[in-house]
Parts: C-alpha cells; sequence; structure tokens
C-alpha cells in the first residue's frame, strides 16, 4: 500500500505503453498513481480507502459490515456459469487514484489522463450536446463538470465521495436502499470499496434538457472499479443519464463491479442509458435497480458489448400506482465473451406497466443469454407487462439460451411474451457480398438491421456511437 | 474492350462435378441466354463465378477484363463490375433498400472519401422512376416479405444503381406471373441500352419473348452442347428438351 500523503494529483511523466490499437479503447498510457491500496483485499484495503477519502465514522462502519457480507456470501456460479470461480480476489487491485479531487476544466486535468480522454473524444461530445460530464480514471473521477444554466436550477451532480460529503442528508436517505449490501455477492463488494460513480440530484419540477453523462474508463491491470451511482429525481423532475466505459485490452482479468441506485419520485422520469464497450478480459458484474413511485417512470438503456462475462439485468420496482418500467437491452456476445444478460419487473402497486425488448446477437463462440423476472403478485390488479426476446446467430457454433421467469397471480391482470431466434446464414452474408460488401460490412448490416427498430428509440448521438462499435466489433470478428 | 471470358470452367459441390468445361465469352452489350433442363448446371455456374462459397471452381478460369477473378472475394469482383441477380434474393430485416444501396455505393468509394446523400438520392429516385418503381418502395427491408414480383424488381433496382459491367440474371422468370415477368423484363430492356453484357439463365423460352436475346446456348450435363439465335429457343420450345439429350446421348455413344 502507497502511504497517504496529502499530495492531490501529483502529475506524472507520462509515456505511451506499446501496443497501441487504433481501435475502440483498446490503447492505455503508464500513469503514476498517488494513491494505491495495493493487491488483495482485506480488511486493512477497505480502511485504506476509506481514510484516502476521508470518510465519516459511519460509511467506514458500513464498508466493513459490507466486507464481512461479501466473505460470509456463496459464489452464485450454480446458475449462470463456472467463469466466475476464475476471479481471484486476492489478485486484484482495488484502489488506485492520482487524487479525489475532479477537476472542473480539462486544462487542469493531468497530461496522461487528459489524452485518454481527449482519444475517446469525451471533451468534444461535453461541448456538443452534454449538460454535464464526469470522467473515471481507475478509482476517481478526474474531470466532473456541470454547466452553468443545470447548476443554477439546482441539480446536483458529482462523484459519489463528493456526493457524501458535501450532501450526506439526501445521500443517506437513499444510499443502500434500493439495493441492500447483502442483495448479492457483488453488490455486497462494491459496498466494501466503492469509489466513483455519480450522485445526481434533481430538484422537483426541474427538468434537464441535455443528458448528463459519466465515462468510466479502467487503465490499470489487475483492477477493480467499483463504482457507485445514485440519483434522485424528486416530484416531477426529469433527467438522462448516459454511461460509457472502455478498458484496455490486458492479458490479465479486470473486474467491474458497479452498483447503481436510481429513485424516481413522484410524477418523475429517468433515463438511463449505458453503452459499455469493454475489453475481453473484463468481468462486469454489475447491479442496477430502480424504484419507481407513484406515476413516476425509470427507462434502462442497456447496451453491452465486449467484456469476458457480463452479469447484468436492470430492474425497475414499480412501487406507486400508474409507474412505468422499462428495459430495452442489446447484447452482442463475440468469441470467448458471454452476455448473461436480462431485466427484472417487480409490480407492487396497481395499474403499473413494464415493458422488456431485449435482442441478443452471438457471433462465432460468443455465448448470449437473457434472463428475465417479471412478478406481478395476486393482490394487484390492472397491472401490464410485455416482454420480447429476439436472438441472432452469426454462425453456427454460437450458442443463446432465454430464461424468462414471468410469475403473474391473479386474473386481473395482463402479460405477454414474444421470443425469436433468427440467424445470419452464409447465404444472407453472400448476397450482400455479391452488392460489393465485405464480409465484415455485410455482418455488420445484418446487426445493425436486426436492433434498428430498437436503437432507433436512443438518442441519435447513441444510436451512431452503437453502430460504430458494432462495425469495429464485426470487424474484429472477421478472421 | 472489356470482356466476360469463361474458359474451360470446371465447378464441383463437394466432390460432385457440375459444371465441366464450360466455354464463353461475351462481350459489352450482349445478351446471351443460357437454357437448359434442370440440374444441368446453369445456376451453379452463375453463384460460382459470383464467388459463392460452396463451390469449387477445380480447372478452367474466369477472366473479366482480361484480369482473372477467381482468387477474389464476392465482394471484391462486385466492386470489378459483376453483379448476380439471384433466383432467391436473401431478405434483410431491418435494412431498408435505400440503406442497403447506399452502404454498397459506398462500398464501392476510396477509403476516407465520403458518399454525398443527397446526389445518391437524387440518382436513386432517377433509377426508379425510369423502372417505374414507387417511391415508398425503397424504405422497405430488403426482400423481407416481398412477393416474387418484388423480389426480382428490387433485384433489377440494385442492377440499375450499381451500373455494373456484366450482369448473370439467374431464373429472373422463376416464380413470376405474366404481368410481373413483363415488368421484370421492361426494365432489363431499359438497361440493355447500355455496355452492359447479359447472361440470362432460363429454364423456360417464355421470358426470351420479352428479353430477346443475342445469342441462346443450350447447357447440358455442365456445359454448352449447342448455340445458335433466337430460333434456337423456339425450337427448343417445340421439341422439348428431350431432344437435345438423345442428340447429346448419339455424340456421345
Amino acid at each position: 500500500m502507497k502511504p497517504i500523503t496529502e499530495i492531490d494529483g501529483a502529475p506524472a511523466s507520462a509515456s505511451p505503453v506499446v501496443g497501441i490499437d487504433q481501435t475502440a479503447g483498446n490503447f492505455s498510457y503508464k500513469v503514476d498513481y498517488a494513491f494505491d491500496a495495493g493487491t488483495g483485499l482485506s480488511e486493512d484495503t477497505v480502511r485504506y480507502i476509506s481514510s484516502v477519502k476521508k470518510e465519516a465514522p459511519w460509511i467506514l462502519e458500513f464498508r466493513l459490515k459490507a466486507l464481512k457480507t461479501f466473505w460470509d456470501k456463496p459464489m452464485p456460479t450454480h446458475w449462470a456459469t463456472k467463469d466466475l470461480e476464475n476471479i481471484d480476489f486476492q489478485k486484484i487491485r482495488y484502489y488506485l487514484s492520482q487524487g479525489q479531487k475532479p477537476k472542473r476544466t480539462w486544462d487542469e486535468v493531468p497530461d496522461d489522463i487528459k489524452k485518454t480522454f481527449e482519444r475517446l473524444g469525451i471533451p468534444e461530445q461535453e461541448r456538443k450536446f452534454l449538460a454535464g460530464v464526469e470522467a473515471q480514471f481507475d478509482s476517481e473521477a478526474a474531470y466532473s463538470n456541470i454547466k452553468d444554466i443545470v447548476a443554477k436550477q439546482g441539480v446536483i451532480f458529482v462523484n459519489s465521495t463528493e456526493g457524501l460529503r458535501e450532501h450526506p442528508e439526501i445521500f443517506k436517505k437513499f444510499f443502500g436502499k434500493v439495493i441492500p449490501t447483502g442483495d448479492n455477492k457483488f453488490s455486497a463488494l462494491n459496498s466494501a470499496v466503492f469509489s466513483g460513480g455519480s450522485f445526481i440530484y434533481v430538484p422537483p419540477g426541474v427538468k434537464v434538457a441535455q443528458p448528463l453523462q459519466a465515462y468510466f474508463r479502467i487503465n490499470a491491470e489487475n483492477f477493480g472499479q467499483f463504482e457507485r451511482t445514485l440519483i434522485i429525481a424528486d416530484e416531477g423532475a426529469e433527467v438522462v443519464y448516459m454511461e460509457g466505459c472502455t478498458a484496455p485490452k490486458f492479458s490479465t482479468s479486470t473486474l467491474h463491479s458497479a452498483v447503481v441506485e436510481l429513485v424516481a419520485l413522484k410524477g418523475a422520469k429517468i433515463q438511463y442509458i449505458t453503452v459499455q464497450n469493454w475489453a475481453n478480459n473484463v468481468f462486469n458484474l454489475v447491479t442496477k435497480r430502480g424504484v419507481a413511485h407513484e406515476d413516476a417512470e425509470i427507462k434502462w438503456i442497456d447496451c453491452n458489448i465486449g467484456s469476458r462475462l457480463t452479469m447484468k439485468y436492470p430492474g425497475v420496482v414499480l412501487k406507486g400506482e400508474r409507474a412505468r418500467g422499462e428495459v430495452l437491452s442489446i447484447a452482442l456476445a463475440n468469441d470467448g465473451q458471454h452476455q448473461d444478460t436480462g431485466a427484472k419487473m417487480v409490480h407492487a402497486a396497481n395499474n403499473t406497466t413494464s415493458n422488456i425488448i431485449a435482442k441478443s446477437i452471438s457471433v462465432g463462440q460468443g455465448r448470449s443469454t437473457y434472463r428475465g423476472v417479471v412478478h406481478i403478485p395476486k393482490h394487484l390488479k390492472g397491472c401490464k407487462n410485455n416482454t420480447e426476446c429476439d436472438a441472432l446467430l452469426i454462425n453456427t457454433n454460437s450458442r443463446t439460451d432465454t430464461y424468462p421467469a414471468i410469475s403473474v397471480r391473479g386474473d386481473r391482470n395482463a402479460t405477454q411474451h414474444e421470443a425469436s431466434v433468427s440467424k445470419v446464414s452464409e447465404d444472407m452474408i453472400f448476397y450482400m457480398q455479391s452488392r460489393g460488401l465485405t464480409e465484415a460490412q455485410a455482418m455488420s448490416l445484418a446487426v445493425n438491421g436486426f436492433i434498428n427498430d430498437l436503437a432507433r428509440q436512443f438518442p441519435m448521438e447513441y444510436s451512431v456511437e452503437l453502430k460504430r462499435l458494432i462495425d469495429l466489433e464485426m470487424e474484429g470478428s472477421v478472421g | 474492350m472489356s470482356l466476360l471470358e469463361i474458359k474451360n470452367l470446371h465447378i464441383s459441390i463437394g466432390d460432385k462435378a457440375i459444371v465441366k468445361g464450360f466455354n464463353l465469352t461475351i462481350k459489352p452489350g450482349e445478351v446471351h441466354a443460357i437454357m437448359g433442363p434442370n440440374g444441368t448446371g446453369k445456376s451453379t455456374l452463375a453463384k460460382a463465378i459470383a464467388g459463392h462459397p460452396s463451390y469449387t471452381i477445380t480447372e478452367g478460369d474466369v477472366l473479366l477484363g482480361g484480369k482473372s477473378i477467381l482468387a477474389m472475394q464476392p465482394d471484391e469482383r462486385a466492386r470489378s463490375g459483376l453483379f448476380l441477380a439471384f433466383q432467391y434474393p436473401s431478405e434483410i430485416p431491418g435494412v431498408s433498400i435505400a440503406n442497403f444501396l447506399r452502404a454498397a455505393v459506398q462500398a464501392r468509394m476510396a477509403e476516407g472519401e465520403e458518399l454525398d446523400a443527397s446526389g445518391y438520392y437524387k440518382k436513386l429516385y432517377s433509377k426508379m422512376d425510369l423502372l417505374k418503381i414507387d417511391r415508398k418502395f425503397t424504405s422497405r427491408a430488403v426482400n423481407d416479405g416481398f412477393s416474387g414480383g418484388e423480389k426480382k424488381r428490387c433485384e433489377i433496382l440494385q442492377m440499375a444503381m450499381l451500373e455494373p459491367h456484366f450482369a448473370l440474371m439467374d431464373e429472373t422468370d422463376s416464380g413470376l406471373d405474366i404481368d410481373a415477368l413483363r415488368i421484370v423484363a421492361d426494365g432489363v430492356n431499359t438497361l440493355r441500352s447500355g455496355p452492359l453484357g447479359i447472361l440470362l439463365i432460363t429454364h423456360y423460352q417464355r421470358l426470351l419473348d420479352y428479353i430477346v436475346p443475342d445469342f441462346v446456348h443450350v447447357m447440358y450435363d455442365g456445359r454448352i452442347v449447342k448455340s445458335g439465335n433466337k430460333s434456337l429457343a423456339l425450337e427448343l420450345e417445340a421439341k422439348g428438351y428431350d431432344w437435345v439429350k438423345q442428340e447429346f446421348a448419339a455424340a456421345n455413344a
């Protein structure tokens, strides 16, 4: 462990690492970290993180309790995949940063970190269409800014460390309430070692016109990123939050295990959009859930590209009458990847509606699984759910599974479920090639056609980004 | 002068020889009809020339403008000016005809060169007007839920847009009623005025009433056994393919 000093973000000399790939996020620069919790996990690791952040005693207590829960809980390998057993928690680095205080302008961000984000196009996107940006580099945000006009409306957009320090009265009220520490082994791990992530509060009636964006970047090898995001939209408020993620391709595995909690109070709307493009060595084990109160709406748009194994099932608890929940999910599993994704809808009030549309694409040896839960108890009436799962297979070795668990009790509720599996055949690819498209272009076009009706519902910037990522992914899958 | 030369072509599927020594040279502007009974290798010939991976060329060569295309991927052949109009075109759900053709046009441009969208649509609409195709057609997904006639019109529209030097038209008349056949034939005749060379594969003489070929070749057992002009097609219609089979058997006896 690195001794804790008062130096905040000492700039380091940068030297690019060899093997930089122009494609996607597969590049990394050498960075000197001022704070390093070392390798492996123990109570000391947790104490180190907490003291670096100068946290209140209740938070340290919360963390230590969570660590115990983590050790006690078994690995959930029996139902999804044995691959989780390959994670060695003692070989992971749990905290790396150059400092705790994110910069408010890009000029202040240390060069070695800034050039990473510039290469990913973040400052440019911010200028073009975002209301605020938080850019996390390993454990902490290197940059965080919100446009004045949005801040003046009382919108809070900071990282979780700052949220805990500056706004404990709001934070504490909602923190860990949507996803309790013991929800699953990885939510417990996150609760013990969390760092970074966003804290957003939108005051009553405020509608944030442009999206807020967070970008999560893993730069270090053998690293675990554990951001914690909490978004609260007060009564009648509206906000769109987008997150992007990348990491370079190291030969060893990396762990990303976030917890994201959303609270939409009466009549509020939250839209949470993820476009992740993890390298294929990343275990991506994320717990995401929102609570929608009366007349509120929570919509998850979840695009999973890359990673070695993703297990992620965004959920909505429909707590108040007429609340609406929606999950639109796209997963692309290429060679050596397993996308185990889906959705959870828990109806807990009358006249609540939920909609799940999941599309998965399996390429080569890639495997995708849809796992869904829809729960409507007997005492409720007027609840509706629609679930659609479509799978596309590219070549014969791909595998796809669908496990929809829909439990609807009583006769005053309605559900419908549709599933389809289609295939990109050799003849279809040949047809497109005979028009002059390369094999990769043909596959990419087939995939884009498959997700087209869903992608059209995304904000324009994100459907463009998604298309670009699919093009890159297909490029790489042609031998 | 740009020629399509097929020289002593032998094609196999797996271990089975299908085409056995096919020879033909097509000049720009010429329409050659290939007729013959089922299973004689007509469609195999078209698909193999276009580069379908299931077909193996065991002997011979195909030259486009004097250059062998056999080492090229199907998309390289297409970009070199070859077009295959499919007997059974594939459906591409979610991809509109306009976007598909746009991707195909873009694929023909140099790297980094950007397609001029307004110019593209102008050209697309003028080709559609030429072929009397409704504007709404191109917003539909490629062949998805199309009738037989719509699929063939979609093929002709693609051919018009991509402006190939040579088109291989595989059983373009199959599955069409007489009205649809006339519409498709009109389309082909419209495109015929230029330097486009066409290899027209058909089972029936019916199509040749609408698209009048310069040459007619009869294919049997994997090669051309008889060549002539338009009247050969009529003779075949009258006598049937048994006549060819008998003649072939006698010659090989």
